[in-house]
This record gives structure tokens, C-alpha cells and sequence, in this order.
């Protein structure tokens, strides 16, 4: 039994450089990719005097969240629950298109991998100059390139860290602060973590990630069928497959001449003519390789591309090329789910009043007899003022007859006049005397109107007598 | 088996020699760091042994190097607490009646302090809502025995009523039944009249006119001449819609001719003067204050 082994050292991967349209496409979303990350803190949004001007921020200690001309209050938590389920159903919908785009294209864990293998590329040398180095003994020239690599990992995970925290900071202030090594102990902490991360998974654990550690790329396959387009050798086609002399005749073998150029570029170190493998990111390179050497044999593009299983197949038996099937019911399901969610998350941005009023009838007791017969109610009342100026509101009540309000509290306290702080939540006692009828319980109307402008706001409850 | 494969046939894949009804365990290596995560997190559970509380002991348990129990951090949190209350203390204390009424950070502190302090000491006999109930005043009304501004309720508070405490506030109504003061029919309409006082619709006939009479000789010099109370002596409000011991006629002649007198205790000596002050702006705050 002894000879049987339950675990495996990792296998480093060395992957070509290779240069094509997907490998292209890899680079531009990168650029894209990064620019949005390192780059949306710089954004401004002017609020006005009383807010910040950061387009994008998270301001944790106020409990309040930026988005351009968006701000999100705790209470409204449910548009960032509404944020995700587009985020998750985004991903199924591409996924059930285009296979694993995300991962092959836009996941972080690929992006800043791709980032570090260019470094490594660039310090070290390509695919053999690397294999090359990790063999030879220590030399100063090893030490020199390894250590230059490592430097710059760093340097880069220190970045990525150092862009995190100006989503939760305003970035111009914060900067100045890290210059001078005078930042909070929670800033400092999330720059060492995210830099300790982004070294460890982007420079060592790489297709590790994927393959071991991330649940997306397992339960994706739920997500497949045989009209997604995945990475796929044409094997009717390429097989037999064989090396090949320029001048040799085509006939009666395949046109993969088994160069292993689609096996040396992959990142993830797997043989994509295998078939379609758990471990594939569907990132194309594979493809950019396997054309290119196309190019030098003189044989048309396409013996590893995008393609569906359908497509084969209809290839295979009637040699007609399958159209691309869009709209399928699993796409439809999903383009309907972000439809609805999407509009919902819109109409609850358009219709978000930036004054609310919300009355809580207070329960124990329910109701006071007072010495003159009548019978008064206590509330708690909220106003809610999301603006940005401190505002005043005159308070009254609707449909309830000889009705007296009294706000309780300290200082002087005036119904007709209650201020509230700029951003802020002004919570108040309010007592409802009435006199006693016959009616047990009546629905009252709480209306506060903003002394300035007239911008209005209610909230029913009710009035309690017995 | 040493050195020898055994290879699966159909997917060229080692197996691991297990076999079940003719099916066989192909193995799939799991990589190295994963081993290597999982023992490093054993060892990271022996440091627990270490640092925490961890094992039982005949008589015990380990305490670990940190002595580290929930007791202890229950402690320190709220020892945390009630420093950073200190300072809102030192104000509270230094201050009046009215400077907190003024001042809206102290008056909410003394009033969380007092709605705190009011569940665990008063809430059993005036409620939790301080509602009260038969015999134990409501405190969310405008009808106060012996007064409902905060330095009436303060000092209500601290001596009680009919308590221990030598200056308690105390009054005592004569059973006039009881004790032969009045006779029945005479209390029958003595009830009449301190029914009518508080509900204008009913005609006062006769016997309310007799009992006019009779309230003048024997209740006014207490409950003055129209009913309206006398806090002096706690005497309470005859006209108005709040009774304490009931409202019907036959509660009013229950009470006249044998009344029943409340007690509250003193609370001087079992809570500090800061949480009898607390108290007092808590109960004044529920609406009734005057």
C-alpha cells in the first residue's frame, strides 16, 4: 500500500508567452480591470458642502455608503442584497453563454495572476528560462532575479491592499496619512492582509485557487449546457494527430500536429485536448496558440476555438456549421431575474424620498386615562432627513378631532418646529391627547412638513382608547 | 501490493485497492498544502490547549496560560462601561433638576438610567409600562397624590409612602363605616355626591344633595370642598376621571367605609441618591409630569 499516494506536490506550471486576439482581449480587460480598481477612488462627486466628495465610498463610521449621485443609508441595505443577486445572476448568465468568461477573463484571482507571471516573464525570461532558473543551483544571478521578482510581487500586493482602503476613505486625506506613516490600526491591518493575500495567492497558489479552493468553479458546471460555448478541440479534425515535415502530404492523418503549444501556454497546466476539464478557465490561450502554428502550417484557424457541443456535434454528422443559440430558456430565466431585480433596485433609487417619517406606536401602556377624561397615546417619531442641510419640519396630526400633540424631551420642545441635524435621524416622544369616544381604536395621520420648502411626508398609525 | 500499480482499466487511473461490490476507489491525489493546511491547523488547536481553558480536571479544568474565562471578560467589559458612564455621572450629579431638563444629552442619560433602574426596582407593583394597576398608581398620568414635579417624585421616592422612614408621606382616611362614623344609608349617599363630582351627566338628585352635605362636614377638610384633592395630605382628586381604587359607586362605598391605604417603601437606603434622581426624571418623563 505504501506505493499508493494520497497527496501530490504541486506541479509548477511555467506557461508560455503566447500573443493573439484572446490573449489580447486578456490584456485589455486587465488594463480595464485594474484601471477601475486602482483608479475609482480618485473619482470626485460633488454632494455639497455637508457630505463627502469621493464618487465611490463606503464611510463605515457614518453608516453610509457613496455611489455617484446614489447614498445608501442603512436602511436601504436591501439595494446592496439587490446588488448581489445582479452580481450572482450575472455570472450565471454569462456563464450559461460563454462558459467561464468570468474566470478566464475578469476574476481577480486571474487577473493579478496573469499581472505576476508577466513579472516573472519580464525578470526571469519565458516558459524554459524559468524552468531553467528553478533547476539551476544558487547563484548570485538567481538570487538577483528571484529576489527582484519577490520585491515587485510585493510591491504590487501592496498596492492592491493600499487601493482597498480608499474605498473606505477619503482617498486625498488618506494618502497624505500613509506618507506619513500615521494611518489607523484597521487601515494598516487591511493593507498587510491584502498584500500578504495577493502575494501568496497570485505568486504561489495561482491554479491552486481554481482548482482546489474556489466553489464558483464546481458548481458552475451547473450552469452548462450543450449550447455554451466552451474551449474545444475539433477532434474530428485533428485526429490522428502526428508530427509533421513541411512538404508532407494531410491526407489520411489530422492537422494536429501534436506541437503541445496549446498544453505549454495554459495556466492552468492541463491538455485541452483531453476535452473539456474541470480545471479549464476558458481563458483561450490555448486558442492564440494552436492558430498561430496554423498560420506557419498554412491550415485554417480553428482546430482548438470557442465552441458548443451542439456545434460538434452538428459539424460531426452533417459537416453544417450549428448556429449559436442564444436564447435558450436558462438564459431567458436568468435575463428575466436581473430584469426584475434591475428594476426594481431602480425604481427604489428614483422613487428614494430624501425625507421620511416613521411613527411607532408605543405599547405599554397602550393607551393613559388622563384626569379630565381624555386619552392620550405616546409615540416614537422618526424624521429621517437625508439631506445634506439641517432642515426644520412642523409636525401635525390628521383625522383624529380636538387632537393635542405634545413632543416630550428635554429643552424647549415645539411640535410646530422640530430641527434635525443635516444626514441624521431626529428621534422624538410624542404625546397624542384626545378626547374619549366611543371609538375604540381610529386611524390616525402623522404629517411633518419641511418648514422651508414644503416637501412633505406621512405615516399612518392609530389612537387607542380602550 | 508494495511497488505494484493496480491501474483501472477504463480510466487509466490508479486505484487505491479499495474495492466495493466490484466498484473501485480510483485515486485522485489531493495536493500537498492542503495536507500541510490541515496540520498546521491541529497544531494551531494544541496552542489552544495551551493559552485556553481546555480541558476537565477532577476538580476543575486547565486554566490555561491567559486565565482567560467569560466571567473575567464579562468583568472587564463592563468595567468599561461603567468608566465611560463615570463621566456622564460626574456631570449628572453636579447638576440640577432643571439645568438637565435644559440639557438633552444628560436628561437621555438620566432617563435611560431611571427606565434601567425603574424595571428592576418599581416595575413589579406600577407595571413595567409603570401602567399600574388597581391600587398602585398609573405614573403615566396627569393625577399625582403628592405632587408631579421631578422633586415631588424625587422625594416620594426616597421616603416612601406610609414606609419606615421617619419623614415618610403618610395620610390615613377614617373607616367611616368601619368605625361607626357614618351610617350606611348616610354613606350610600355620600358615595352618590363623590360619584357625581366626576361624571356631569348624572343628575344629582337627592340623596347626592344629601350627601353634599355630609361630604362638607366630613371629607371637604381633606379632599376640599369641590373634590379637587389636597396634596398636603395626599388626599386624592375626587372630580376627575382617575380612580385608584375604582370608579364605580359601590368601589366608592367600599372605600369610605373601610379604606385601604397603599404602601410604598422607602428606597433612600436601598438605592443611591444618583439612581433615586435618575429615577425621578425617568417617571416624570413618561408624561404626567408637571
Amino acid at each position: 500500500m505504501s506505493s499508493i499516494a494520497l497527496f501530490e506536490k504541486q506541479h509548477k506550471i511555467y506557461p508560455r508567452r503566447v500573443w493573439g486576439r484572446y490573449r489580447k482581449l486578456k490584456w485589455l480587460s486587465m488594463i480595464a480591470l485594474l484601471g477601475i480598481y486602482y483608479g475609482t477612488p480618485w473619482l470626485r462627486w460633488n454632494r455639497g458642502p455637508n457630505a463627502p466628495d469621493q464618487a465611490i465610498l463606503i464611510d463605515m463610521p457614518a453608516r453610509k455608503a457613496y455611489f455617484f449621485g446614489i447614498e445608501i443609508w442603512p436602511q436601504e441595505v436591501y439595494l446592496l442584497v439587490g446588488l448581489l443577486i445582479l452580481a450572482a445572476v450575472g455570472l450565471f448568465f454569462a456563464t450559461s453563454l460563454l462558459g467561464r468568461v468570468w474566470c478566464g477573463y475578469a476574476c481577480p484571482q486571474t487577473v493579478w495572476t496573469d499581472l505576476f507571471v508577466w513579472v516573472e516573464r519580464i525578470v526571469q525570461g519565458d516558459r524554459n528560462a524559468r524552468r531553467k532558473l528553478d533547476q539551476s543551483p544558487w547563484t548570485f544571478d538567481k538570487i538577483r532575479k528571484k529576489s527582484l521578482t519577490h520585491l515587485i510581487w510585493l510591491i504590487i500586493g501592496v498596492c492592491t491592499g493600499g487601493a482597498w482602503v480608499f474605498y473606505f476613505n477619503d482617498a486625498p486625506t488618506l494618502v497624505d496619512q500613509i506618507a506619513h506613516l500615521d494611518v489607523p490600526w484597521s487601515v494598516g491591518g487591511w493593507i498587510l492582509a491584502l498584500t500578504g493575500s495577493t502575494y501568496l495567492m497570485a505568486g504561489f497558489a495561482r491554479e491552486q485557487v481554481c482548482t482546489y479552493m474556489c466553489p464558483y468553479a464546481r458548481f458552475q458546471s451547473a450552469m452548462f449546457d450543450k449550447d455554451t460555448l466552451i474551449i474545444s478541440y475539433d477532434q474530428e479534425r485533428g485526429e490522428p494527430r502526428g508530427k509533421h515535415k513541411a512538404g508532407d502530404p494531410w491526407e489520411g492523418r489530422g492537422h494536429c500536429i501534436d506541437c503541445d503549444s496549446c498544453v505549454t501556454v495554459c495556466p492552468v497546466g492541463i491538455d485541452i485536448r483531453e476535452g473539456l476539464q474541470y480545471q479549464c478557465i476558458s481563458c483561450g490561450l490555448c486558442v492564440d496558440a494552436c492558430n498561430n502554428v496554423m498560420d506557419k502550417i498554412g491550415l485554417p484557424h480553428g482546430l482548438i476555438r470557442y465552441d458548443t457541443e451542439n456545434n460538434q456535434e452538428a459539424r460531426k454528422t452533417c459537416g453544417a456549421k450549428g448556429a449559436l443559440r442564444w436564447v435558450r430558456p436558462r438564459t431567458v430565466y436568468y435575463a428575466a431575474i436581473m430584469a426584475i431585480v434591475g428594476s426594481l433596485m431602480l425604481y427604489a433609487i428614483i422613487t428614494r424620498a430624501s425625507l421620511e417619517l416613521n411613527v411607532l406606536h408605543n405599547r405599554n401602556p397602550l393607551f393613559v386615562q388622563l384626569s379630565d377624561g381624555s386619552i392620550r397615546n405616546s409615540y416614537t417619531i422618526k424624521i429621517l432627513n437625508k439631506t445634506h442641510d439641517d432642515r426644520a419640519f412642523s409636525l401635525s396630526v390628521q383625522g383624529l378631532d380636538g387632537a393635542a400633540i405634545k413632543l416630550q424631551g428635554a429643552g424647549e420642545l415645539d411640535a410646530g418646529h422640530i430641527n434635525v441635524l443635516a444626514d441624521s435621524v431626529g428621534q422624538f416622544r410624542l404625546l397624542v391627547d384626545a378626547p374619549n369616544t366611543q371609538d375604540e381604536r381610529s386611524s390616525v395621520n402623522f404629517v411633518i412638513k419641511d418648514m422651508v420648502n414644503g416637501t412633505e411626508a406621512r405615516h399612518e398609525s392609530y389612537f387607542i382608547r380602550r | 501490493m508494495a511497488g505494484k500499480k493496480d491501474i483501472d482499466p477504463l480510466s487509466g487511473v490508479e486505484t487505491t485497492g479499495h474495492e466495493w461490490d466490484g466498484l473501485k476507489e480510483l485515486n485522485h491525489p489531493a495536493p500537498r498544502w492542503w495536507l500541510w493546511v490541515f496540520l498546521i491547523t491541529i497544531i494551531w488547536a494544541f496552542g489552544y490547549w495551551v493559552v485556553y481553558p481546555a480541558w476537565p480536571t477532577l476538580s476543575g479544568n486547565t486554566k490555561g496560560s491567559l486565565a482567560w474565562t467569560q466571567y473575567k471578560k464579562l468583568n472587564e467589559e463592563q468595567a468599561e462601561i461603567i468608566a465611560r458612564q463615570q463621566a456622564w455621572l460626574e456631570k449628572f450629579r453636579k447638576a440640577s433638576f432643571d439645568e438637565i431638563k435644559k440639557d438633552p444629552e444628560l436628561y437621555e442619560f438620566a432617563r435611560a438610567g431611571g427606565a434601567v433602574a425603574f424595571k428592576e426596582n418599581c416595575s413589579a407593583c406600577h407595571g413595567t409600562g409603570a401602567e399600574g394597576r388597581k391600587g398602585y398608581p398609573n405614573l403615566n398620568d396627569d393625577d399625582w397624590l403628592w405632587g408631579g414635579r421631578i422633586e415631588d417624585i424625587y422625594h416620594t421616592i426616597k421616603v416612601g409612602v406610609r414606609s419606615a422612614h421617619p419623614d415618610t408621606r403618610s395620610s390615613q382616611m377614617p373607616a367611616f363605616g368601619k368605625d361607626g362614623m357614618l351610617k350606611r344609608g348616610e354613606i350610600a349617599d355620600v358615595a352618590e355626591y363623590v360619584f357625581s363630582l366626576s361624571h356631569g351627566d348624572v343628575r344629582a338628585g337627592e340623596a347626592a344633595a344629601r350627601g353634599e352635605a355630609l361630604f362638607a362636614t366630613n371629607c371637604a377638610s381633606c379632599h376640599g370642598d369641590h373634590g379637587q384633592g389636597g396634596r398636603e395630605f395626599g388626599a386624592p382628586k375626587l372630580n376627575d376621571a382617575i380612580w385608584l381604587y375604582g370608579g364605580t359607586r359601590e368601589d366608592i362605598v367600599r372605600q369610605v367605609n373601610d379604606p385601604r391605604h397603599g404602601v410604598m417603601p422607602t428606597w433612600e437606603s436601598r438605592l443611591n441618591d444618583d439612581t433615586i434622581r435618575q429615577l425621578s426624571i425617568y417617571v416624570h418623563s413618561l408624561g404626567g409630569g408637571e
